[in-house]
C-alpha cells in the first residue's frame, strides 16, 4: 500500500515540475480519524501530502469540472466512470485532465464503525485490520466487514479511463446474482416499499449533501432552488423529500455510476442508494446499458431503439 | 384544486387528472373527440405541451404533489413525432418514471401514459374513460407525493 502512495506522490511531484498540470487532485489525511480529505497539489513541494487508503471515499470526478486549468486526478474505478460521464456530456475537456487510475478493494463505510464504538477518538490500519478506540466501545474490525455498500456490488474496481495506472490491478469480484439488493426490495409488496421509503424519506433533512457529493449533479441550477416554477417549498416533508430524492434519481437515471458518495455524506443514513439501484437495473435490463464504461458512448436516456420496450402504457 | 369532488346530482366521487398532452397528437386528438362529440368523463385538466421529449418527470411529481388525483401523460405513436424523435427519448424517460413510481409505493393507476393520434378521437375517449375509473377506484390522492401545503408552492 505504502509503494502506491509513493508512487502517487512521485507521478503527482512530475505532473507539476514538468508543467504538464497546474493541479493534482487527491487525497489527504483529514482533521478526523478514518476521513481522508480532498486535497488540490499545486506545487511540486505538496506532493508529499497525498494518501492513498480506506478512507478515500470522496468522488473526485465532483471537482474535475469545478477546478479551473489542466488538472490531473487520482480515480478509483467508480471516480473513473464518472469522469467518463461528464466527457460524454462535454463537462471537461479531455486533453486538460490528466487521470492517475488507481485500483481499488473498496473502500470503508464509518457509519458501521460509529455505530458499534461511538464517536471515534483515534483509529489506525494496518494489514486489512482496522483497530478503533472510541467513545463507548474499543474494537478491531476486519476491512471485510466495514466495506461500503456500494463497494460490495463494484463491478469495475479498476479504471475505465487512464493516464497512468498505479499499483495492481483488482480482480472484478463477480456477483453471484446481479441488482440482489433490488430484487429483494422488488419481491416486497407494495405497501412495504411505501412503508420503507416514507421512514427513510422522514429522515431527510434535505440538507443536499448528497446532491454535492455527487459528481454528476452538475446542473447550474438544481430544480430544489429553482423560484419559478417553485418546485418545492422550503420546509421539511417526508412526501416534498421524496420528491426531492425521486426527482434527484431521474435526473441520474442512465448516468449514475453507483459510486455511494451520496449514500455515504448523507448525515441522516437515507438509504439514497435504493432508489439510484433500482434506476440501474431498470436501465440496464431495459436498454442493456451501463454508464460511464466508454467515452464513446452517450448515457441511456439520449439514446433509443424503435423497439424499446413500452409495458408502461395503459391498456386501453 | 380546492374544490368539491363529489357530484351534486349522482354523489359519486369525481378525481381530478392532469392530463399532460403532446400539441400534434393527442391534443388534437382531444379536439377531435370533441368535434366528434364522443363523451367522456370531464375530470381531466389538460396542459398542452409541444412534445411529449418536452415532459420533465418534476411535472409528473408536482402534479401528484399538488393534490392531483391522477395523471395521464399522452402523446403521439412512436415513430410518429412531429419533431421525429421526442417521444422515442420519452419513452425511455417515462418507462424509467413508472417504474420508479412504483417501487416507491405509489399505486398502480395513478400515473397512465398512453399514445393517442390526432386521429383517434374514439380511442381518446376511451383512454379517459379507463384512466379515470381507475383513478376513481383508487380513491383522492392521500399518495407518497402528496403534500399537505402543496397549495403554498403555486405561484
Amino acid at each position: 500500500m505504502s509503494s502506491i502512495i509513493e508512487d502517487i506522490r512521485a507521478t503527482a511531484r512530475q505532473l507539476l515540475t514538468d508543467g504538464k498540470v497546474d493541479v493534482v487532485i487527491g487525497y489527504e489525511k483529514g482533521s478526523l480519524p478514518l476521513k481522508a480529505t480532498p486535497c488540490f497539489v499545486r506545487s511540486p513541494q505538496d506532493a508529499d501530502k497525498l494518501i492513498w487508503d480506506e478512507t478515500c471515499e470522496n468522488n473526485l470526478a465532483a471537482f474535475s469540472a469545478l477546478t479551473q486549468g489542466k488538472k490531473a486526478i487520482i480515480a478509483k474505478g467508480c471516480d473513473s466512470r464518472a469522469l467518463v460521464v461528464l466527457l460524454q456530456e462535454n463537462q471537461l475537456v479531455r486533453d486538460d485532465l490528466y487521470i492517475i487510475g488507481v485500483s481499488c478493494n473498496g473502500i470503508l463505510d464509518e457509519k458501521k464503525v460509529v455505530a458499534e464504538t461511538g464517536e471515534i477518538l483515534s483509529a489506525s490500519i494496518a494489514d486489512g485490520k482496522i483497530s478503533v478506540k472510541g467513545m463507548s466501545a474499543d474494537k478491531e474490525f476486519s476491512f471485510a466487514e466495514l466495506k461500503d455498500a456500494s463497494c460490495q456490488t463494484c463491478r469495475y474496481p479498476n479504471p475505465v479511463l487512464e493516464d497512468i495506472h498505479i499499483g495492481g490491478l483488482v480482480e472484478a469480484p463477480q456477483q453471484a446474482t446481479a441488482f440482489a439488493d433490488v430484487t429483494e426490495m422488488e419481491n416486497k409488496t407494495s405497501a412495504e416499499r411505501e412503508a420503507y421509503f416514507k421512514e427513510q424519506m422522514n429522515k431527510c433533512i434535505r440538507c443536499y449533501a448528497c446532491r454535492n457529493a455527487c459528481p454528476l449533479c452538475y446542473c447550474k441550477e438544481c430544480f430544489v432552488d429553482c423560484n419559478s416554477p417553485k418546485w418545492l417549498t422550503g420546509g421539511v416533508d417526508s412526501a416534498e423529500n421524496l420528491f426531492f430524492q425521486a426527482g434527484r434519481v431521474l435526473h441520474l437515471a442512465g448516468r449514475c455510476v453507483e459510486c455511494g458518495a451520496c449514500s455515504r455524506a448523507c448525515p441522516q443514513g437515507v438509504d439514497i442508494r435504493a432508489l439510484n439501484r433500482k434506476m440501474s437495473k431498470d436501465v440496464f435490463t431495459m436498454y442493456h446499458h451501463e454508464s460511464g464504461i466508454s467515452v464513446d458512448g452517450s448515457p441511456a436516456l439520449n439514446e433509443y431503439s424503435a423497439d424499446d420496450p413500452e409495458a408502461f402504457l395503459v391498456k386501453e | 384544486m380546492g374544490e368539491s369532488q363529489v357530484n351534486t346530482e349522482t354523489k359519486a366521487y369525481e378525481p381530478k387528472i392532469a392530463a399532460f398532452l403532446c400539441n400534434w397528437c393527442s391534443y388534437a386528438g382531444a379536439d377531435l373527440a370533441g368535434v366528434g362529440r364522443f363523451q367522456y368523463p370531464a375530470t381531466i385538466r389538460t396542459i398542452r405541451v409541444p412534445c411529449s421529449g418536452r415532459i420533465n418527470p418534476l411535472y409528473i411529481l408536482k402534479a401528484m404533489a399538488n393534490g392531483a388525483d391522477g395523471v395521464l401523460v399522452s402523446g403521439c405513436h412512436p415513430g410518429d413525432c412531429h419533431y421525429m424523435s421526442g417521444n422515442y427519448v420519452a419513452r425511455r424517460k417515462f418507462a424509467l418514471i413508472d417504474s420508479l413510481l412504483k417501487h416507491v409505493g405509489l399505486e398502480e393507476g395513478r400515473v397512465n401514459f398512453s399514445w393517442v393520434s390526432a386521429a383517434e378521437g374514439v380511442r381518446f375517449a376511451e383512454v379517459v374513460k379507463g384512466v379515470t375509473g381507475r383513478v376513481a377506484a383508487l380513491g383522492p390522492n392521500n399518495g407518497v407525493f402528496k403534500v399537505e401545503d402543496g397549495g403554498g408552492t403555486n405561484e
